[in-house]
Parts: structure tokens; sequence; C-alpha cells
């Protein structure tokens, strides 16, 4: 071994990761690319129980039962708990295909396909698998290289497939995908109960005041209460709107996305090939059933250095793929084949090595304005193929 | 004619990757993790039948053992939502038992049963699970029929 140090700078594989997606903490945490409304999120929620703590718990520990704020206080902690869940975690994201599978999928295709006459469009890249005697259509993501699993679709918002795709939430600031619904729904489950436990109390502390000293002065000594009671009543119509919605599609084992595009409508004597046809199995599928594990592997270290090499590491980088076959292909964002579907950014950083070498969240230039509506929180992304 | 190996140590440093081929997975019963047992025919000349679908086949049983929803998910899940998912800093979930499982059993099956064939089995949590890929290696002592494939796998590396 040569005296000079050779310095290796440790490069995780989240910082390779193709797709819009920002992480921090070295890859522990992991969200989407807008975050503004997410920290809109966190201020309502925040600022609304500091104000219920500061105005109302005092009067109503002394009047009424100290187990009032030891209540609000474990309710809010399980929803900051499941907010933060939801949107620091891996939603469920499949990882793009790396060249060789990529090329085994095109001359699949190309042999089922045939010849096709020159000037004419290929057909579309559809395969067909038959689950629970439903004939289901897995379509060809031309970004990810893959034919997506069924419950699969491809968010454009973070430009990633997601497994058991729901919906891309901006209040969350991420998707809501198989790995995360289930906290997803315990967050505005929680958050419905947090907000009708405030608006309730709030009412019980202006009316036992006001028996005391009079509404208006009421009012004057606990002016907090009108915020809070202005923004529990917007709110309660939305996340508890929310949470009844999503109910009910978990007792039907569908997703937001699969709802909104009719998927199981039931024409065509179309069902749905997943549910089990009783409420509980449903609920129990989706709610209880094992954590299913990140495939990302964000944090794993991908086995490059930085030094200049000496002939020794040169031949040790060229017989490198052979050394370790298992894990040759340590860097899951191989170089990706350019199509119009590739976004811009993605090109630059073949082998460029410092796409996303900062752990700061930045927030990326948007190519498209997204304004999430301000009545549905939930939004649908989709990219039309 | 199979290109003999004695482990897998011989296998990295006197072979070249000629080939991958790649097992799919098997939706038809919905989306839990299971894997094609489909002989492919690019390895029918270098492992037999009923060794490959043995594989797949366990392979198959770990994941079905890993999503089964049944009593001990239940209680995983019940506790887990009652310690606000912390409980997950302290121990494994049931899913990462099974995996290291079967990178173990992986991890065997390469050592006992492929390399000596000049396969190799990648875990398919690498591959996102979606596919189960199998690296075909040839002796690079062997004729220079298998320099012409190999070539079209290593360009897009």
């Amino acid at each position: 071994m040569s005296a000079v140090m050779i310095t290796r700078k440790v490069t995780r594989k989240w910082e390779k990761l193709p797709g819009k997606n920002t992480f921090c903490c070295d890859g522990r945490v992991m969200m989407g690319r807008q975050k503004g409304v997410f920290y809109l999120t966190l201020f309502l929620i925040v600022g609304t129980c500091s104000l219920f703590f500061a105005f109302e718990c005092p009067y109503l520990a002394v009047h009424l039962s100290p187990a009032i704020p030891v209540f609000a206080v474990l309710l809010f902690v399980f929803v900051m708990a499941m907010l933060l869940r939801t949107s620091f975690s891996d939603p469920g994201v499949l990882p793009r295909a790396l060249p060789e599978e990529a090329n085994f999928i095109e001359m699949e295709i190309e042999a089922a396909n045939g010849n096709v006459m020159a000037g004419q469009r290929p057909p579309p890249r559809i395969k067909n698998v038959q689950i629970n005697n439903q004939i289901v259509k897995l379509k060809y993501c031309y970004t990810c290289k893959i034919f997506r699993p069924p419950r699969a679709s491809h968010c454009s918002i973070c430009d990633n497939c997601v497994d058991r795709f729901d919906h891309h939430c901006p209040w969350v600031g991420n998707c809501v995908g198989k790995r995360n619904y289930r906290y997803f729904y315990l967050f505005t489950l929680s958050l419905s109960l947090l907000t009708i436990y405030i608006f309730a109390f709030n009412i019980v502390h202006v009316v036992l005041r006001s028996v005391d000293s009079g509404f208006v002065n009421t009012i004057k000594e606990t002016p907090g209460t009108v915020l809070e009671v202005l923004v529990c009543f917007f709110t309660l119509w939305s996340v508890v709107g929310l949470t009844g919605f999503h109910t009910y599609l978990i007792s039907l084992n569908q997703t937001t996305n699969e709802d909104i595009k009719g998927s199981w409508s039931g024409k065509n004597r179309v069902q749905n090939p997943y549910s089990h046809k009783s409420i509980i199995k449903n609920c129990c599928e989706v709610l209880c059933s094992p954590t299913y594990p990140s495939v990302l592997d964000r944090r794993g270290v991908m086995l490059e250095d930085l030094s200049s090499p000496t002939p020794s590491d040169a031949s040790a980088a060229s017989t490198h793929q052979s050394s370790n076959p298992v894990s040759q292909t340590t860097k899951s964002s191989a170089p990706l084949i350019p199509n119009e579907h590739t976004p811009d950014e993605a090109k630059p950083g073949i082998g460029s090595g410092t796409q996303k070498s900062t752990s700061s969240p930045k927030e990326e230039k948007p190519p498209s304005p997204t304004s999430p509506n301000a009545v549905a929180p939930a939004v649908i992304k989709e990219s039309s193929h | 004619m199979a290109t003999e190996f004695h482990n897998l140590q011989e296998l990295r440093h006197s072979a070249s990757l000629a080939n991958k081929v790649f097992i799919q997975r098997d939706y038809t019963d919905g989306t839990v993790c299971k894997f094609q047992t489909k002989f492919p025919s690019e390895l029918d000349s270098r492992i037999e039948r009923t060794l490959f679908e043995d594989t797949v086949k366990m392979l198959n049983n770990y994941y079905a053992e890993a999503e089964k929803i049944g009593g001990q998910s239940y209680i995983e899940g019940c506790l887990a939502c009652l310690t606000v998912y912390l409980v997950f800093l302290c121990i494994e979930t049931r899913y990462d038992k099974v995996l290291k499982k079967i990178s173990r059993y992986i991890q065997e099956q390469n050592e006992k049963v492929y390399a000596p064939r000049g396969l190799l089995i990648t875990d398919p949590i690498e591959r996102g699970m979606r596919v189960i890929e199998i690296s075909v290696y040839e002796d690079r002592g062997s004729s220079g029929s298998s320099s012409g494939s190999s070539t079209t796998s290593s360009s897009g590396r």
C-alpha cells in the first residue's frame, strides 16, 4: 500500500437516485419536491395547538379536569408523529430498471410485437395478467423502463413509479403509496379527532367563561380562541371528509387513483380483483399487513473513491464488476437511455457524480405550475403514459 | 460442455459475464411477491430444471411467509401504532427478518448450486423486488463464441 492516504468520500446511494425527491439527514429522510404546503400544514397544526395550550388549557385544567390538556398533548404528539412519518418515509418507490433489465424487456416486447411496417405506429406496450379471474393490464413506463406492477403508478411530481400509488398529497409533501398509506390514514383520522377535540373544548371554554365574565370579556382575555375556532371550522370539513373518503376506500380495498379513474366501477362487469369481498378483511389487509421494507437502500454506500487512481486501483476498478458480481451494479441510477420523457435534469447526471450532493433541502424549479386545489387536499398527479 | 468452477472466488476471478436472465414476477395471486417458476430457455444447458424450480419455489415460500397477514402481523401493527412506531427503532420487523433469511438462502444456493455451474443469483431486493436476476458466466479461457454475447451486456455499463 502506498504511503499516501487515499481519501474516500463516502457517496451514498440516495445521492445518485433519479427522480425528483428531496433527501435530508444523509438519506434518512425522503420527501417530494415541493414542500411549501407541508410547511403550511406544520404551521397550522403547531400554531393552533400552541394557542389551545396557551389560552384554553389552563382554564379547563383548573375548572374541569387536568386530563383534558393531557389527552390533547397525547393526541398532538400522535398527529405530529403520523404526519412526519408519512412525509419523511419512502412511499414505495420502484427503482428504475438497470440497462440490462431494460434491454431484456425491450427484446421481449419486440419479440411479442413481431414486425412493424414502416410508417406504422408500434402497438402500445401493455401486458395482460389474470388476477382472481380478472384481466388486469400492466402498462409500460417509458421513464422507468419497466412494466408497472399492478396498482403501481408513475407520479409526475416525484418522477417515480410508486407501488400501490394512492395520490400525491401536497399537504404532506410526499406521495402516498404502499408503505406510508396507513400512516397517512392514521394522520387524517387523528387530525380529525384533534380538530373536533379542540373545537369542542373551545366552545366549552367560551361558554363556561362567558357565564362568569360575559362573552365580550372572554374574547378579550383569550383572543386566540377566535383564531382557533376559525381554523378548526374550516379544517373540520376538509379533514373529516377526507377521513371518511379514505375509510370508504379502505373498506373496498381501492386506491384514490383507481377510484378517480373508475378502474373498478363495475361497468363491463369489471370488479376489483384485490378486494376480499369483506370489509373487515379489506381493512385488515390495508391497515394490519406487515410493514414493507424500502427497496431503495438510500443509505447504502456506493463503491467509489475520488482519489487519483494508482495502477493497482485502475486494475481493481476494471475487474470491479467481476470481483463482486452480486452487488456489482451498485449504481442504481445507471445511465438512463434518454428519451422524450426523460426529465432534463437527469440527462447531464450521467457519470457526473454530484447530482444531489447537498443534503440540505433545496427547492428545484418546478417545470409546470402545480396549484393544489384548496377544496380537495388530495391532488392526483400522474403522467399520461 | 458446462464450465466447472469450484467456488465463488474462482467464478469471480476467471469468468466473464456472458448474459443475464431475468425471472419476472407472477401476479396471478395478486400483488403478493411471487416469482414465475417457468424455466427460462437460456438456462437449459446450464442447470437442471428441478434445481431451478426448487430455488424459486423456496423463495416464493419465504416471501409468502413475510407477507402473511395473521396473528403476528396484527400484534406487530397494534404494538407499533400504540408506541407511535417508535418500537421499530428497537426491534426488526418480521419482513426484515425474513429478508435476512432470504439473503442467507441465496448466498448458500449460490455457493452450493449455482456457482459450480457458472451462474449467480442476485437478491431480488437489489432489483426492487421486480425480478430475480441470474447472471450467466463463461470461462474466460473458453471459446470465443461467448465474447459476442458478452459485449452486448457489458456495453450498457
